[in-house]
């Protein structure tokens, strides 16, 4: 089997006083769909934020495609092809739809055509080009969050709860894009709590809890065995679905 | 027309016509408004636009709080008073100064912004407070290099003086040396002007107003802040630099009240507020009007005063003396009912 775009080895990351991560051991092959699951407060945010450098690790390591990541900057790990989608959208609400993903393009100017790709699996941008993002709903500021990490081909995007909160039609234009990121090869690492959307789009799963991960393997195991969610999660996912 | 304002106009009928009445004002002002105060007015309307734009890049753009602005703009123009005592009346000297100050508070400000743009951004306001102090005390101890509290008298070429007297009339205007003087501030201010809508214009600028929307935002995209912000640093030094120079040109002296002051530095933040922070345009209107009423409110109020002399209360109001009072006023209620400035209102429409 090929290296693993991402490796995180016995990852530990403290906020404050709090040990959070306890020594995260983590997969995520190139290519392929890792989703993220695990209670809340489980430390799956955490985990992205560590893997972004927006949390430095007391311990372990983060190799990305063979090389540690763990203790640099946001900034350096952005530029070595990292790109997050955070839980909170993270626009800059006063710049245009256009600035936003002009920033984005962090390597040059952006691709005409990978700009029509993205037009036509988020519309709502192409209407909006000049608008300031601060004036979108919920939904675009969504898909704008999500369109910046796909402006450019990186080597992992981090996806953190993309359908938090919205309507179904918008989930489904997420859901879709993201289908489309993957046939192109893309390799991402997930968290999700939307089962049915994880389901469809995850490869790989991992369950956290508390601060580690206590079960890794092909998401059809997991999706297959209602009794194995009942024992990681507490809960089924087909009763989700 | 678009390409010169880098594609960042006024955006708003009634801004464009405001900022095309100050800018023929100030390009027509010794033919337009005779009188050596008037004069006056138009060549520190031109040089506060440039320091007060200088400034909206850092405060504006970059969210950085810095009260070290009058810093750089007095080593500008110390620098063109030291360059031309020592080196003598002459253009040479004139370049060479402006440009030592320039460099030196470019330096300055690198040295700052790399110790303390890494901490918490009311700490690099405090450094820049207390270095911007410091200096400000030196000077004025000093003496024998920049004249104390005297400061200094700055010999110019003899065609930028009152003195010269060219043997020709453009509008019915003999061209003097001040004529020349005013033209060599208004053009220098204008180049500057436009450089800075450049780079607010640039990808520099839209990573910055990134950064002021949320520096961890800007650093997950991809970008490093301190760079960024220490650039915007030295940039806009620079400029306040170049601003200080002109000014000493422009008024042949150079004193710690002139240039160093915190009067000034508070004089800028007015300004950029009132004009609107976060567009350059602001500048513009800030400046105008923030100068108009330190120079001409005290008349206007005296005449008012004058006009309704028959009525009980009003005249003792509008005293001259109160004319500070009435520019407090003016301040409060144009930060009430304009929050986003002057140009941040006329460009919402609202």
């Amino acid at each position: 089997m090929s290296e693993p775009m991402l490796r995180l080895e016995g990852v530990r990351t403290d906020i404050a006083q709090y040990h959070i991560l306890h020594g995260v051991d983590l997969d995520v092959p190139q290519g392929q769909v890792t989703m993220l699951l695990g209670r809340n407060g489980a430390g799956k945010t955490t985990t992205l934020r560590t893997v972004m450098g927006l949390w430095k690790p007391r311990a372990g390591r983060i190799m990305l495609a063979g090389r540690n990541i763990a203790g640099q900057d946001p900034a350096a790990i952005a530029q070595a092809g990292v790109a997050l989608v955070p839980e909170n959208m993270g626009i800059f609400a006063n710049l245009t739809v256009e600035e936003n993903m002009i920033l984005a393009a962090v390597s040059g100017p952006i691709d005409p055509a990978r700009l029509d790709w993205l037009f036509t699996v988020f519309p709502p941008l192409k209407t909006f080009w000049k608008n300031p993002a601060g004036n979108l709903s919920g939904g675009q500021k969504q898909m704008l969050a999500t369109a910046r990490a796909m402006v450019e081909e990186r080597r992992l995007y981090l996806i953190d709860e993309p359908s938090k909160g919205l309507a179904p039609a918008i989930v489904s234009t997420l859901a879709r894009a993201l289908r489309d990121l993957k046939a192109k090869g893309a390799t991402i690492l997930m968290v999700e709590q939307n089962f049915k959307l994880a389901r469809a789009l995850g490869d790989q799963a991992a369950v956290m809890d508390d601060g580690r991960i206590v079960w890794a393997g092909p998401m059809a195991t997991l999706a297959g065995d209602a009794g194995l969610q009942e024992r990681l999660m507490g809960l089924s996912m087909e009763g989700h679905a | 027309m678009v390409r010169i304002l880098s594609g960042d106009g006024p955006r708003s009928a009634v801004l464009s016509l405001i900022v095309a009445a100050i800018f023929l004002a100030l390009a027509f002002a010794p033919f337009l408004f005779p009188g050596s105060r008037a004069l006056e007015t138009a060549a520190r309307i031109a040089i506060f636009i440039v320091l007060v734009a200088s400034y909206d890049l850092l405060l504006g753009y970059g969210g950085i709080v810095s009260f070290a602005h009058t810093m750089f703009f007095g080593l500008g123009a110390y620098g063109v008073a030291l360059s031309t005592v020592h080196l003598g009346r002459g253009w040479g000297a004139l370049a060479f100064g402006t440009l030592s100050g320039m460099v030196l508070a470019v330096v300055l400000a690198f040295v700052i912004a790399l110790f303390s743009l890494r901490v918490r951004a009311i700490f690099f306001a405090m450094i820049t407070l207390a270095v911007a102090s410091a200096v400000a005390v030196l000077v004025s101890q000093l003496s024998w290099l920049t004249g104390g509290e005297d400061g200094m008298n700055i010999q110019i070429p003899r065609e930028l003086t009152p003195a010269f007297r060219a043997d020709f009339e453009i509008f019915g205007t003999r061209i003097t040396g001040r004529i020349l003087n005013y033209y060599l501030v208004f053009v220098c201010c204008t180049a500057l002007f436009l450089l800075l809508l450049r780079i607010v214009n640039s990808p520099f600028g839209r990573v910055l107003q990134a950064i002021r929307e949320n520096a961890f935002r800007a650093e997950a995209v991809g970008y490093r802040v301190v760079i960024y912000r220490t650039v915007a640093t030295c940039l806009s030094a620079a400029v306040a630099a170049l601003a200080g120079s002109l000014f000493a040109i422009w008024l042949r002296y150079v004193g710690p009240d002139t240039t160093l002051s915190m009067e000034i530095m508070i004089d800028i933040l007015l300004m950029v507020v009132i004009g609107g922070m976060g567009t350059i345009w602001g500048a513009v209107v800030g400046a105008t009007i923030f100068v108009l009423a330190q120079n001409y409110l005290q008349n206007l109020m005296g005449a008012a005063a004058e006009a309704t002399a028959g009525l009980p209360l009003v005249p003792d109001l509008l005293n001259p003396d109160r004319w500070l009072l009435w520019l407090g006023v003016a301040f409060i209620l144009s930060v009430y009912f304009f929050p986003a400035g002057i140009v941040g209102r006329l460009r919402s429409g609202r």
